[in-house]
């Protein structure tokens, strides 16, 4: 079973480890991706507000947070190889944050699957 | 409803995501390879375009020429037969109705080839505006175009054209046939790429398409899409009607001065243009802060002052970093500009244009 649960937005969220980032689904439909805007550490990031932008050579596009917290890592590999996240969206995290509370209406794996397909 | 262009099957059969585009529905990139792949593609070896949403329009006659050189900015009475060359379409204002490629077939029959975008526009203004004995014919619904681009691309056209009818040198073409049908062949595109565009009749577009592909396959030619379209002709900083000109941009304000000949005796805001100085001026800007500049955003001097604004802006994937063109105050001379993106004011340096150049 899948430890990710999700935004209908398409952000993913891992509750065991509180890393956040994008779905497959996402990653390709913006296409190659070449530049990630991302908080700062120790930044507090809100549920279901943007925290940060992904472009892609065609967009831009705003990355909504799954959960409320504050940020305590971000991944600093996606700054320099952002097409990271175009080879393994699931791998690519981008920010890791500590809940200030637990997340509420966030999708599950299978849900995710469905909400997609249509 | 979208118009289809008569490769459309071939292109969603070959796996093209499609995008509404100028009234059409055309490939922004295509599964299993993405702008990047199709945009490298082209610089190292060859990518092909679908670019029948162009639109062809026919001048002939005996006062075809007059008529031309009443409408554009650069000097046709000079061009040879088999040879093309880029002008602006200007209005009465100096403004630009289009940018466009005349092709010269004889002294008395010429092509115009002119943006999707604009192909009713232009098609109404030059046949108001036909001077004595010129016959005008709109052909673009009936014509199919492909663009093979890239540094393989004459490797590829020695496959199925006969070196005799291979145009040798840019910006000049040739009628030949393939498999018995006219086309027409032309060492021309929109890349900053060696390369040609082939214009064929809708009914043979599909078999042309075939034979295209099935030799370029042997080159690794890819199927490339809009995006890489975009992304190829900002490297060669190629401006794109509607976004770094419109009717309302001076056709002096462009840095296209070769392509506007102000010593020729007369044409359509020729006066306009000699009584009102460019105000604006196109430059080229490579991101110093990490950040991409897109479209309409604003574009400040050192001081803060709001100098301009983006007209196209993108990630360079032969570069590898961002770039833009930015239309600023024709004053402006530093070294750097600060773009607004997002709130936030990020540096940015003045470089030359094109940002890209291919080795000869």
């Amino acid at each position: 079973m899948s430890k990710y649960k999700y935004l209908k937005s398409h952000e993913w969220y891992c509750e065991e480890c509180g890393k956040v980032g994008i779905s497959d689904f996402a990653q390709h439909e913006l296409g190659d991706i070449v530049f990630v805007e991302l908080p700062e550490v120790g930044d507090e990031v809100e549920a279901g507000k943007a925290f940060g932008n992904v472009e892609s050579v065609k967009a831009v596009s705003e990355l909504y947070s799954p959960v409320s917290g504050k940020v305590v890592e971000i991944n600093e590999e996606l700054q320099s190889a952002p097409e990271l996240i175009n080879k393994d969206a699931a791998a690519a995290w981008m920010i890791k944050v500590e809940p200030s509370e637990a997340p509420t209406g966030l999708l599950s794996e299978e849900e995710y699957q469905k909400l997609i397909k249509e | 409803m979208l118009l289809k262009t008569p490769f459309y099957n071939k292109i969603v059969a070959a796996g093209g995501k499609m995008v509404e585009f100028t009234g059409y529905e055309l490939p922004v990139q295509f599964e299993g390879s993405g702008i990047i792949a199709e945009h490298n593609a082209v610089r190292q070896k060859a990518g092909l375009f679908d670019v029948s949403h162009m639109g062809e329009i026919y001048l002939t006659g005996k006062d075809a020429l007059v008529t031309i050189q009443n409408l554009v900015t650069n000097d046709m009475s000079t061009l040879k037969d088999g040879g093309v060359r880029y002008t602006l379409l200007p209005n009465e204002q100096g403004g630009v109705v289009d940018d466009i490629l005349i092709y010269r077939f004889n002294p008395e029959k010429y092509l115009i080839v002119v943006n999707a975008a604009n192909m009713q526009k232009d098609a109404d203004w030059i046949e108001a505006r036909l001077i004595g004995d010129t016959k005008f014919e709109n052909a673009s619904k009936a014509t199919a175009q492909l663009a093979l681009q890239g540094p393989a691309a004459i490797e590829i056209v020695k496959e199925f054209i006969a070196e005799a009818d291979i145009p040798a040198k840019n910006y000049t073409f040739k009628t030949t046939t393939l498999e018995g049908e006219p086309i027409i062949l032309s060492r021309t595109g929109y890349t900053g790429e060696d390369g040609f565009e082939l214009y064929c009749a809708n009914a043979f577009a599909e078999r042309m398409f075939d034979i295209v592909v099935e030799h370029g396959k042997k080159h690794g030619m890819l199927l490339a899409g809009l995006g890489a379209r975009d992304t190829l002709r900002m490297e060669a900083a190629m401006p794109l009607y509607g976004h770094e000109m419109n009717d309302q941009t001076l056709c002096h304000e462009l840095g296209l001065d070769f392509a506007i000949k102000m010593g020729k005796e007369n044409f359509i805001g020729k006066k306009a243009l000699e009584a009102n100085p460019p105000k604006f001026k196109r430059l080229g800007i490579k991101m110093v802060d990490r950040g991409i500049a897109r479209e309409h955003f604003k574009v400040f001097d050192e001081s803060g002052r709001e100098i301009g604004h983006v007209t196209s802006g993108t990630h360079s994937p032969t570069l590898n970093h961002a770039v833009a063109m930015i239309r600023v105050e024709k004053d402006f001379n530093a070294p750097n500009v600060w773009i607004e993106v997002r709130n936030r004011k990020l540096k940015a340096e003045i470089v030359p244009l094109p940002f890209y150049k291919r080795k000869k």
